[in-house]
């Protein structure tokens, strides 16, 4: 799948992963293959407990897989070490989760600010110079000094959308990042979330119980029982 | 670094209430444990000034006995024959026979800054109106001043004049309210049928309240006659330039010279046991302050890891490390440390600045008219140090227990 003439962002080779102990232990990812090439838009859609999100944290670095292997910009990644791969988390990957968990003591801004300042190389000027630009790309320049718990629930996830661009990503995963959010406000962000992918080159794959917005993206991977289809 | 600081700052803010109640109990624990700390040491220390002033750091006293015996072992052969010592206990030949011999030797040791002879005896003493049992101290008086504080313990009369009046003598504040005696006035010395009469040059006051109630000085040739002890004395008080280093060198002195060697700490062991168990009573009283104020930030900052746990983990998915997160939890202690430390060390200064000036009127082991306080950095490096333990560990459990909170657990669990 995916343009075979480009490199691809990232890479699985025959992932597995099982979760929980003795009788409650269970195969949720069984030989996964994908690629992702830059600058597409990916969806997965399937029933729940398919493997969904299993797989979107082992790709996010946020879990480890059993068996596999797992390249970013054909480097491979998925045996690096904890410091290793908090660093690359912050370079490379950018995350949209169902829920904002923006830092309700920080202003829309802060929040943006936050994971550039971490990642270092930026003076907190250009920072806020670029949080305020890519709140502007989300349609929020005039909330930038506002807190989270000021925000309503559409505006935090397109704070943390913009958050999860902060660092110029190659990656972008998003977990049901319209789960949390009415019909309207869910196509408004799906809108944006694709159009930055276009317009920033960054390649998104979203997880989604939704098959209109899964099936807007330029591929839509089917999972069962741990699988592709 | 100074994200974490500024992260660890906004979660403090954000649970106010809870951190200026942890905040309050370091300030009030490290206030208290300075400021009793002050106050004992206060009352040592003039305690040990007073003793010094008095009775000098180290006493020279009674001579021992030989009492060595030995056995002696012999061969079969008859050769080869050697003594083994046998120590039967130690006994004492009371008071010094050759003073002057012994000053000399004293003098000798390296850190002694004066060395006097010094004989004692009990005395009934009388003046024109009543007679009191006292005890009688002949001295020199240009040495005795290098062993004691004399000079600076004379409240009445002047030192000079007893030193230049051959039958002059110098009375305790309190022996001479009850005899109703001042300076220039006559009273009689009686030792076992010798009476002699001598003139009151001064009155002094020690601190000792025994002492001043009881003691005078005369010349030691005056004693010599009063006492009939024209050879021996009874002691030899010296000086030493380190009243702490007194202990041993009073045991090099004991070993050298044969003589019974008292320290100033060997003789006040017992008060100088009180004081310390009340330093140590008062300072685990005052820490048990800051322990609770540590448990309530260990609390509280249990309470923020728990509620922040999505925080937690989004800070890890945007590209913090563990020890980032360690590291914002760990500041939060920082800073109510820092903060609680600094006002606590400012206000125990005010306590303590307020407190010496309090009227409070003591007599006995020493007497004092108003509270005694020590100013000393290491009381407040000391709280600063017990309160620094207790928040490094009331911080470090719960930061620990953030560090170890796995992104992928913690938002895959809020999915549902």
């Amino acid at each position: 799948m995916g343009n075979v003439m480009t490199n691809p962002v990232l890479e699985t080779r025959d992932l597995h992963r099982t979760l929980g102990e003795g009788a409650d232990r269970v195969h949720v990812l069984r030989g996964i293959n994908l690629r992702l090439d830059r600058g597409k838009t990916y969806s997965i859609v399937g029933p729940s407990g398919c493997g969904k999100s299993t797989l979107l944290y082992l790709l996010g670095l946020l879990d480890r897989p059993d068996r596999g292997e797992i390249l970013l910009n054909g480097r491979r990644v998925d045996h690096a070490n904890e410091s290793e791969r908090t660093r690359i988390r912050g370079k490379h990957i950018g995350f949209v989760f169902q829920f904002h968990f923006l830092l309700s003591e920080f202003t829309a801004a802060e929040n943006l600010m936050l994971p550039m300042l971490k990642q270092g190389g930026i003076e907190r000027e250009a920072a806020y110079e670029k949080a305020c630009h890519l709140l502007r790309l989300v349609g929020l320049a005039d909330k930038t000094g506002r807190r989270g718990n000021q925000l309503s629930g559409g505006e935090r996830q397109r704070v943390a959308v913009a958050r999860a661009l902060a660092n110029d990503p190659d990656l972008i995963l998003a977990d049901e990042p319209t789960g949390n959010l009415d019909f309207k406000n869910s196509i408004t962000l799906f809108e944006q979330l694709q159009g930055l992918a276009h317009e920033l080159n960054r390649t998104i794959l979203v997880v989604t119980h939704n098959r209109e917005l899964a099936e807007a993206c330029d591929a839509t991977l089917s999972m069962v029982d741990g699988m592709f289809e | 670094m100074r994200q974490n600081i500024l992260i660890a700052w906004r979660f403090l803010i954000a649970k106010k209430r809870a951190m200026i109640m942890s905040l309050t109990g370091i300030v009030f624990g490290v206030a208290f444990f300075i400021f009793t700390q002050a106050q004992t040491s206060g009352f040592e220390g003039f305690f040990i000034r007073t003793i010094l002033g008095t009775n000098g750091t180290i006493r020279v006293q009674d001579e021992f006995q030989h009492t060595v015996t030995s056995m002696m072992v012999a061969s079969q052969a008859g050769d080869n024959r050697f003594e083994i010592p046998l120590r039967e206990g130690r006994t004492y030949i009371p008071g010094i026979r050759n003073p002057n011999q012994l000053l000399e030797a004293v003098r000798q040791f390296s850190g002694v800054e004066g060395a006097a002879p010094v004989l004692r005896g009990d005395v009934q003493i009388s003046s024109g109106f009543r007679t009191e049992a006292g005890r009688t101290i002949g001295i020199l008086p240009k040495e005795y001043l290098e062993v004691s504080d004399l000079e600076h313990q004379i409240v009445n009369g002047d030192l000079r004049v007893f030193s230049e009046t051959p039958d002059g003598i110098l009375v305790g504040t309190r022996l001479a309210e009850r005899l109703g005696i001042l300076p220039g006035d006559f009273l009689h010395l009686n030792h076992v049928g010798e009476k002699r009469r001598y003139r009151v040059s001064g009155i002094f006051e020690t601190g000792i309240d025994f002492f001043d109630k009881t003691h005078t000085f005369v010349h030691l040739q005056e004693a010599r006659r009063l006492l009939d002890s024209m050879e021996r004395v009874s002691y030899i008080q010296v000086m030493t330039r380190n009243p702490d280093r007194a202990p041993a060198l009073a045991a090099q002195m004991e070993y050298a010279l044969g003589h019974y060697v008292a320290s100033w700490q060997e003789r006040e062991k017992s008060w100088l046991e009180v004081f310390r168990v009340l330093r140590i009573s008062s300072a685990l009283s005052m820490s048990t302050i800051i322990l609770i104020a540590g448990l309530g930030m260990f609390n509280t900052l249990a309470i923020i890891v728990m509620e922040r746990s999505r925080e937690i983990a989004i800070l890890r998915s945007v590209g913090f490390s563990r020890r980032d997160v360690l590291s914002i939890f760990l500041y939060q202690g920082l800073i109510v440390y820092l903060l609680g430390t600094v006002i606590g060390c400012i206000l125990a200064a005010f306590l303590t600045k307020g407190v010496e000036s309090l009227p409070i009127r003591i007599r006995g082991i020493f007497s004092t008219d108003h509270f005694l306080v020590s100013w000393s950095i290491w009381h407040y490096l000391s709280a600063a140090l017990v309160a620094g333990v207790v928040v490094i560990v009331a911080a470090l459990i719960p930061a620990r227990r953030a560090a170890k909170v796995e992104p992928g657990e913690v938002i895959r669990g809020t999915g549902g």
